[in-house]
């Protein structure tokens, strides 16, 4: 029996912006049920990296795969395979303006799978709670929420029709620590009930060293570390032991 | 050393080449955008909810402004056929000039330009808004198409509500030419409309109408083009907003000409 493919894969990806590589090969895959974080510093190619695993771009080479299937062949129509099993939590929410807190959530089941409205709504009021949101702010518009109450919002949209996998786009940016702490208690909560792979990006070592599994360093487009969250703080390699210590570009100690 | 030094020589052929490649890039995204666009609003599923607000926003609540702009212009244009017509004896083609540049020209025209100044500018600066706080992103991962969502309710709104306002325009526009004329040029009522009546064919109408569906086209075509091309946060938003209003414009313009000139009999 073969082994099961990775739920994602990068293979060799590689990307350029204005001549300058952002990826410069990057080689990453991540197992089913488990919660990879990929750490870096600005402008290091992680935002890149999640962008090529959700098709909203494409490498110039290399692949991205998505259970073993490139993702170009996948993304023939607007519904496919990846966008129906997953969910993704932007990094300001990215919550639609016109629409109300609920609309917002139950956007996907509203508008791609054809549910009606009223069960739609009990859905997303059922997502809300998840995510320790009162139903009424079920009718609020998001302009009328905090920063910390548009990041549930986004997170109850995400996890609403139950997806196998979820991304996370540095989730506790622009957060005060103790409701950064809550979304991290979240996402651990919700990747654990729904027994889904997650993907997150961030610089938040807090926000890292509490939802991964696993931890990959980011520099320079290439992978430069990789392993369990146990060893991130044990390990010398000296990329990562600048950036846990916040120096970057400093000589190391 | 000196030759690095040395500013680069301008290159006039390398120049126009830019330019020439340039619009041809634009060009082909533009047509690229559009035809994309097109493709969803023809072929469904619609977003009907979507299309509705479209349609109040884009049709309805133009009305009093194309209204208003109609009946001066239709006001404004018989004082001055009066004051032309005066020269060679002919006052009384009044009525007939008047409804003849409104339904061919006029009200097509003004009602697609003051749709360009309230409605390009306002779909470029909310599309555009969508794409810089990763709204449109998250559309697609909602596995929901955004030219579905976005584009094709604009578009359908643009080219079904634009002709329903320029015949608006055009019963208020040859309104307002027979108030002034009646009010303050002595045509009897009866006769000036019986003289518009009788006048006017149905293909000056049609034609108009025509053009109206192809400005609506072009007027949310550049809106949602620009807007979803936007780049660069707050200040991109705001120099697609002025984009699609400036190329909404000198679309309109030109692509009267050319209608304008395919229907003029010769």
């Amino acid at each position: 029996m073969s082994p099961r493919p990775p739920v994602l894969e990068w293979r060799d990806a590689r990307i350029r912006f204005g001549g300058a590589p952002v990826l410069d090969g990057l080689n990453l895959s991540v197992a089913a049920g488990r919660s990879l974080v990929i750490i870096g510093g600005s402008g290091q190619g992680k935002s890149v990296t999640l962008k090529l695993a959700l098709g909203l771009m494409r490498p110039d080479s290399g692949q991205v795969l998505f259970e073993g299937a490139p993702l170009p062949g996948l993304m023939q129509r607007g519904q496919n395979r990846l966008y129906a099993a997953s969910g993704v939590l932007f990094q300001g929410a990215a919550l639609f303006d016109s629409l109300t807190v609920w609309e917002n959530v139950a956007f996907r089941l509203l508008n791609a799978d054809g549910v009606a409205r009223k069960p739609a709504r009990a859905a997303a009021l059922d997502a809300l709670a998840q995510v320790k949101l009162e139903p009424s702010a079920a009718d609020l518009y998001p302009s009328e929420l905090s920063g910390g109450m548009q990041k549930r919002v986004g997170l109850a949209r995400a996890i609403v029709a139950r997806p196998r996998v979820l991304f996370f786009d540095e989730p506790t940016t622009g957060l005060d620590p103790s409701t950064a702490a809550t979304i991290n208690a979240l996402i651990v909560d919700q990747v654990k009930r729904l027994g889904c792979t997650a993907v997150s990006i961030t610089h938040d070592l807090i926000s890292a060293r509490t939802i991964a599994d696993e931890i990959a360093m980011l520099e320079g487009g290439k992978i430069v570390w990789r392993g369990p969250t146990a060893e991130f703080d044990q390990t010398d390699n000296p990329s990562v032991r600048q950036f846990r210590r916040g120096a970057a570009g400093l000589p190391d100690a | 050393m000196d030759a690095l030094a040395r500013p680069a020589r301008f290159n006039p052929v390398a120049a126009v080449g830019a330019l020439t490649l340039g619009v041809l890039r634009t060009v082909g995204a533009v047509s690229l955008f559009a035809g994309r666009g097109l493709g969803a609003a023809l072929s469904g599923p619609w977003f009907l909810g979507q299309l509705g607000r479209q349609l109040m926003a884009i049709g309805f609540m133009s009305l009093p402004v194309v209204g208003l702009t109609a009946v001066f212009t239709g006001a404004a244009l018989a004082l001055n056929i009066y004051t032309g017509g005066g020269r060679f004896n002919a006052e009384q083609i009044v009525p007939q000039i008047v409804a003849l540049g409104i339904t061919r020209e006029l009200a097509p025209v003004l009602a697609a330009l003051m749709l360009a100044g309230r409605v390009s500018a306002t779909i470029a600066a909310e599309i555009g808004a969508m794409r810089a706080t990763e709204q449109i992103d998250a559309m697609r991962t909602l596995s929901t198409d955004p030219f579905r969502y976005l584009v094709a309710p604009r578009l359908l709104a643009g080219i079904l509500t634009l002709p329903l306002l320029t015949a608006v325009a055009d019963a208020i526009g040859i309104g307002g030419g027979w108030l002034v004329s009646t009010l303050s040029l002595d045509f009897s009522p009866a006769v000036y409309a019986r003289a518009t009546v009788d006048f006017v064919e149905s293909w000056d109408v049609v034609s108009g109408l025509i053009k109206a569906a192809v400005f609506g086209f072009i007027v949310t075509l550049m809106g949602c083009y620009h807007g979803y091309t936007a780049v660069g946060g707050a200040r991109g938003v705001g120099q697609a907003a002025t984009r699609a209003m400036v190329w909404a414009g000198v679309l309109i313009f030109a692509s009267d000409y050319l209608m304008t000139s395919l229907f003029t009999e010769r």
